[in-house]
């Protein structure tokens, strides 16, 4: 990983030096600069130095916390609630409602925020939820071209695919390719619509029910329902994929 | 402003990127960043618009270099010290200034739900007039700002229709440079992919954006 251009010498001592000094307030310090498209196996490429932005995220973590500008207890919360408690499984749970009662369907299209909240998941980037809906002959993308916004209450934090170059850049161009990447082919007959999400509207797909299950439970059409059908890179298959996403 | 960051339509990005089994942060600093950008933005000295800008005017070089949580970690450096909670020595040396004032944490553990919901005000307020109504055909402004903008630059002099009024919210080209909330309508507009992108685009396909009054016009 390439140098930030305005760290000094003297001052990656210093951060070296918090990391070493620093017990506790922030929580273990790891280095995982080059974590994406790894996995996450112990074994490989295990390193005792931190690196510079794990550094750089104690040191400022420090300061803020001495200064009392933060509550590292909140912090942690709020870390936990994003790694634990907010995620693709409660969108999967409105979906799977939405397919078994009609009548919370029609409230969902109409009034999502409402109808989310019914279900216990509200607030944070979901304020204000439009969800719209997959049929035979439409299919929907959601994509923000400008930043990362993303429905979190019923989706969690989006995924690195989601706020890279390559998604935010091809959604609104070229969605039918990446589509194609995802191994969603779409008839030419079927109207693509793409969402992009300029202002506060956070979307989230409806993804059509797959045919023969007729007969499974709304937990067990959840467990069918993925993250990337709801983004709408996906269909839902009828068979579980293995866990989520 | 007419950056990087204004990715729509942009070629040569290469293939998305997956990532099976993706952790929700890949490093525990991560996870840090995150929590605490929204942590100080309670505070309120800055908006999330504010901090949407932060971002577009990095030099796009480091934009496309930096990881989502190396640019969030830039920014947050980069606001403690423009809006005054920290000064450039004490962030050069990582300790508070002799004598400088101990604050109290806004957000804890016993405001942490309240500071979940990001304080978007309802977007309900009769007061505020819709300038368009659903059906009507619309452009998209041509306009290119260097402040912070949300009309992205693909949509920049393309016709489309209003298909949904989402109410009112407040304006981020203003509201990102303190310059006020100047709260307006904002709509699905719905652009065909023709229109957008040419005859070489499929008939049937559509992009919708969310658009402020403001950056509609008559078509």
């Amino acid at each position: 990983m390439a140098e930030p251009n305005d760290m000094s010498v003297d001052r990656r001592e210093f951060l070296k030096g918090v990391a070493a000094g620093a017990a506790g307030a922030a929580g273990p310090v790891t280095a995982n600069a080059h974590a994406a498209g790894h996995g996450h196996t112990d074994d490989h490429e295990h390193q005792d130095v931190p690196s510079d932005l794990a550094l750089r995220t104690k040191a400022l973590e420090s300061l803020l916390v001495e200064k009392g500008l933060v509550d590292p207890a909140a912090i942690d919360t709020l870390i936990d609630m994003m790694e634990t408690k907010v995620g693709p499984r409660n969108g999967a749970r409105v979906v799977a409602r939405a397919w078994v009662d009609p009548a919370y369907k029609k409230r969902l299209l109409d009034n999502a925020p409402a109808a989310i909240a019914e279900l216990g998941y509200s607030s944070g980037q979901g304020d204000h939820m439009v969800v719209v809906e997959n049929g035979p002959s439409v299919h929907n993308l959601i994509v923000c071209t400008l930043c990362s916004c993303y429905p979190w209450p019923v989706l969690g934090l989006p995924p690195v695919w989601y706020k890279s170059a390559p998604y935010r850049s091809r959604a609104v161009i070229d969605p039918r390719g990446v589509l194609r990447e995802f191994g969603t082919e779409l008839a030419a007959d079927v109207e693509v619509r793409v969402w992009d999400s300029t202002a506060e509207l956070r979307y989230l797909v409806l993804p059509e029910r797959p045919v023969g299950t007729a007969s499974l439970s709304e937990e067990q059409l959840a467990a069918l329902v993925t993250r990337d059908a709801m983004v709408g890179v996906r269909k839902v298959m009828p068979t579980p994929s293995g866990g989520y996403p | 402003m007419n950056s990087v960051h204004d990715m729509g339509g942009q070629q040569g990005m290469g293939p998305v990127e997956y990532e099976e089994h993706e952790p929700v942060f890949h490093a525990v600093w991560e996870g840090r960043v995150y929590a605490l950008s929204r942590a100080l933005r309670a505070w309120r000295k800055w908006s999330l618009d504010t901090d949407r800008y932060a971002l577009e005017v990095m030099p796009p070089v480091d934009y496309l270099r930096m990881s989502y949580y190396e640019r969030w970690l830039h920014r947050l450096e980069q606001q403690v010290v423009k809006y005054g909670f920290v000064s450039r020595d004490e962030l050069q040396s990582g300790r508070p200034a002799p004598g400088s004032a101990r604050a109290n944490p806004v957000f804890t553990l016993a405001t942490a739900d309240r500071w979940q919901n990001r304080g978007i005000a309802s977007s309900q307020d009769p007061k505020v007039p819709p300038r368009f109504k659903v059906g009507q055909r619309v452009r998209a402004r041509n306009i290119n700002p260097t402040g912070h903008t949300r009309l992205p630059r693909y949509a920049r002099g393309k016709s489309g229709a209003i298909v949904r009024d989402h109410g009112v919210y407040l304006f981020p080209d203003t509201n990102a440079h303190a310059q006020g909330e100047k709260r307006q309508h904002v709509y699905s507009v719905r652009f065909t992919a023709r229109e957008l992108w040419g005859e070489a685009a499929s008939p049937r396909d559509s992009v919708h954006l969310d658009m402020w009054d403001d950056y509609l016009e008559r078509a």
